[in-house]
């Protein structure tokens, strides 16, 4: 429940101050017009649209997640949360936010997605909707930890992407063979090994966040 | 009845390789006020912060009791009311609503009573809705105090209380410091005369140790 | 000393010995090495490829041990230990790179093919640039021990899962990996006892200057945040 205040408080400062939301989705629509552009009037196989539906996600994902810690640290106030809640709460809370944010993000995506991309049409809706929601939790997880520590390096924004790539790679280069695997149709006992590794991914990034959690958030 | 003991054990600091302060020992039981006093960059307000678990020392050990019963370190922020300039509340969130949020995350529900109460005392009451950038800096620090007092903590540790004050504000300070005393341990970090005469007990910080007390 | 020449000597042999030592149908002089099908004159990149891509690894693995070590005892020392692994790993890691994918234009016809190997050391040199990167954005000691051994933990979990979905994304053309059918495990059939012996000479000749550098490495580190601790505490 503290987590979910914590969640809360974040929230209605978000609803106030439209930082993250307004960037997220002017970035969404850049990232979607600028595939467009150069995709012209040539037919896009449906390959590349699902490795394309991931470039959108990760550089929205970039553009938007960073601010869970780094407007803390920004403002001077990681102290005050330091004060009022343990450091399992405080990565709850964000973790909790940035789930939401991931989620709401890429909804939109695909729906936008789906409207301008004639080839992307899902075959297997099952496959599809379990490969969003492991993927969604692990994007959310890693991309929360990794903006502890960037916020924690001094708000360097630039180095965001730069450490969350090599840590995204697995997840998102599984994700969209998935993607692929329901644009094609391919039933899901055949994409056993690959859900497999998304979830544990997902385990894994978990348990890691909260037990080196402690280490960033305490100077 | 409370029952709060704060133990340093041979705590030292370094920042990289650099020492701040080393070999400091002390003991804190149950009630009454303690200053922290030395030179700028002796290490004060590092000192407070160690004090408030809030960063850990590089060697040693810092010990809080609540009932003869060690306070796991998760759970210690919910015993500590701190106070020091570097601290920043919500800018966008009203004094009221700042309060409703941390009384929320802490895990208890906002005591009204209390909270009106305390912004009476500090002055702050009518603008208790306005958001918290539009007030000055001396009201932002007497909303600091409102903050460390509302959960009704064992440990109060003031770095600079009385920084940005008026007059009114620092008499307001010290007669909440005085009440406060009855029950609780007061740890101030200062160097001003007038918030060191309230405390009976004062640690001298000077050449990276503990040189003194009076 | 005497190690310093035993080194010197040893891997000048396994330089001349790997260069210079035929590759022929059917060995049967002692200095004379097998023909693998698949890989021909080029099998004699395994004695100085695939000792610097073992260094990336063990690195790697010797920076993340002491990112561990940094964050139990929060001393720095394990810090510079872990950065001088690191600052060799990027360098043997880029070298790894580098003949890896010279080889691989004279075998595979390209510079970069994306195989599963080429893929696995392109996300380690991206992960230890992103480690240097977040190292120099920030200036205070600790900060930047504390903040940058967390991020070696983490990315240090993430690699067993390129091992795991690599072959299933891209197939695989490296020499040893499962879908090879020319060279297959390479080690340990296709090599001859004399091939083999060069190739664990480079092996152990490589760790021991990995590990005389690494020493070198961390010992100046230390020195030099001594020094300029001095120097900090005269002008005070």
């Amino acid at each position: 429940m503290k987590s979910y205040y914590l969640f809360s408080k974040d929230y209605h400062s978000e609803i106030r101050t439209r930082y993250a939301i307004n960037s997220l989705i002017m970035f969404i629509i850049v990232a979607v017009s600028v595939i467009l552009f150069s995709i012209g009037n040539e037919r896009v196989p449906g390959n590349l649209t699902a490795g394309l539906y991931w470039v959108v996600i990760f550089f929205s994902a970039m553009s938007g997640l960073g601010r869970a810690f780094i407007s803390e640290e920004e403002r001077g106030t990681s102290m005050t949360l330091q004060l009022i809640a343990s450091p399992s709460t405080v990565l709850s809370g964000k973790i909790i936010f940035n789930l939401i944010l991931v989620f709401a993000m890429n909804i939109v995506i695909t729906f936008i997605y789906s409207i301008l991309f004639e080839e992307f049409v899902i075959q297997n809706y099952i496959l599809f909707i379990i490969n969003f929601i492991l993927g969604n939790i692990g994007l959310a997880v890693s991309a929360t930890i990794i903006s502890a520590i960037i916020a924690k390096a001094g708000s360097k924004g630039t180095l965001y992407p730069v450490l969350s790539f090599p840590i995204l790679l697995p997840l998102i280069l599984t994700s969209a063979k998935l993607t692929l695997f329901s644009i094609d149709g391919t039933s899901i006992n055949d994409a056993v090994f690959e859900l497999a590794i998304v979830a544990c991914y997902d385990v894994i990034m978990v348990s890691a966040s909260y037990m080196l959690f402690d280490f960033i958030w305490k100077d | 009845m409370n029952n709060y003991s704060l133990q340093a054990n041979a705590v030292k600091k370094n920042f990289g390789r650099r020492l701040i302060f080393s070999n400091i020992s002390f003991e804190l039981i149950n009630k009454g006020i303690f200053g922290i006093s030395g030179p700028n960059g002796s290490g004060k307000s590092t000192l407070a912060k160690i004090l408030a678990g809030l960063i850990s020392p590089s060697g040693g050990k810092v010990i809080h009791k609540s009932n003869s019963k060690e306070i796991l370190p998760e759970r210690l922020h919910n015993h500590i009311g701190f106070v020091s300039p570097y601290l920043i509340l919500y800018d966008e969130f009203s004094a009221s609503e700042n309060f409703y949020f941390f009384a929320r995350i802490r895990g208890i529900t906002p005591d009204k009573n209390k909270i009106e109460d305390l912004l009476k005392r500090f002055l702050l009451f009518n603008r208790k809705e306005d958001p918290v950038k539009t007030y000055s800096s001396g009201m932002k620090q007497r909303l600091k105090f409102i903050f460390a007092l509302m959960h009704s903590p064992d440990l109060i540790v003031l770095d600079e209380p009385t920084s940005n004050l008026d007059e009114e504000g620092k008499e307001s300070v010290y007669k909440i410091i005085g009440e406060e005393a009855e029950n609780k341990i007061i740890v101030i970090a200062s160097n001003e005369e007038r918030d060191l005469s309230l405390c009976g007990n004062i640690i001298m910080l000077e050449n990276f140790k503990l040189t003194g007390s009076r | 000393m005497i190690w310093k020449v035993f080194l010197f000597l040893l891997l000048s042999f396994v330089l001349i010995a790997g260069i210079a030592f035929p590759i022929v149908n059917k060995p049967s002089l002692w200095y004379e090495f097998p023909f693998i099908k698949g890989l021909g004159q080029n099998a004699k990149i395994i004695f100085f490829h695939v000792p610097t891509a073992w260094l990336t690894v063990i690195a790697f693995l010797m920076s993340t041990i002491y990112s561990i070590k940094y964050l139990r005892k929060k001393n720095l020392d394990d810090d510079a230990k872990s950065y001088s692994a690191a600052q060799l790993g990027i360098i043997f890691c880029i070298l790894a790179t580098i003949t890896g994918s010279v080889w691989s234009k004279f075998a595979w016809g390209s510079f970069w093919n994306w195989d599963p190997r080429q893929t696995s050391i392109f996300a380690l040199l991206l992960i230890y640039g992103a480690w240097f990167a977040l190292r120099s954005a920030i200036e205070q000691e600790e900060k930047r021990a504390t903040l940058s051994a967390v991020y070696a933990i983490i990315a240090f979990i993430t690699v067993p899962f390129f091992i795991f979905i690599m072959p299933r994304i891209m197939t695989g053309l490296h020499p040893g990996s499962a879908d090879d059918t020319n060279a297959g495990p390479v080690v340990s059939f296709k090599m001859n006892s004399n091939m083999q012996l060069i190739f664990y000479l480079s092996l152990t000749g490589f760790t021991i200057l990995y590990f005389w550098m690494w020493r070198l490495g961390y010992k100046s580190i230390i020195l030099l945040t001594k020094f300029q601790l001095k120097d900090q505490n005269k002008q005070l």
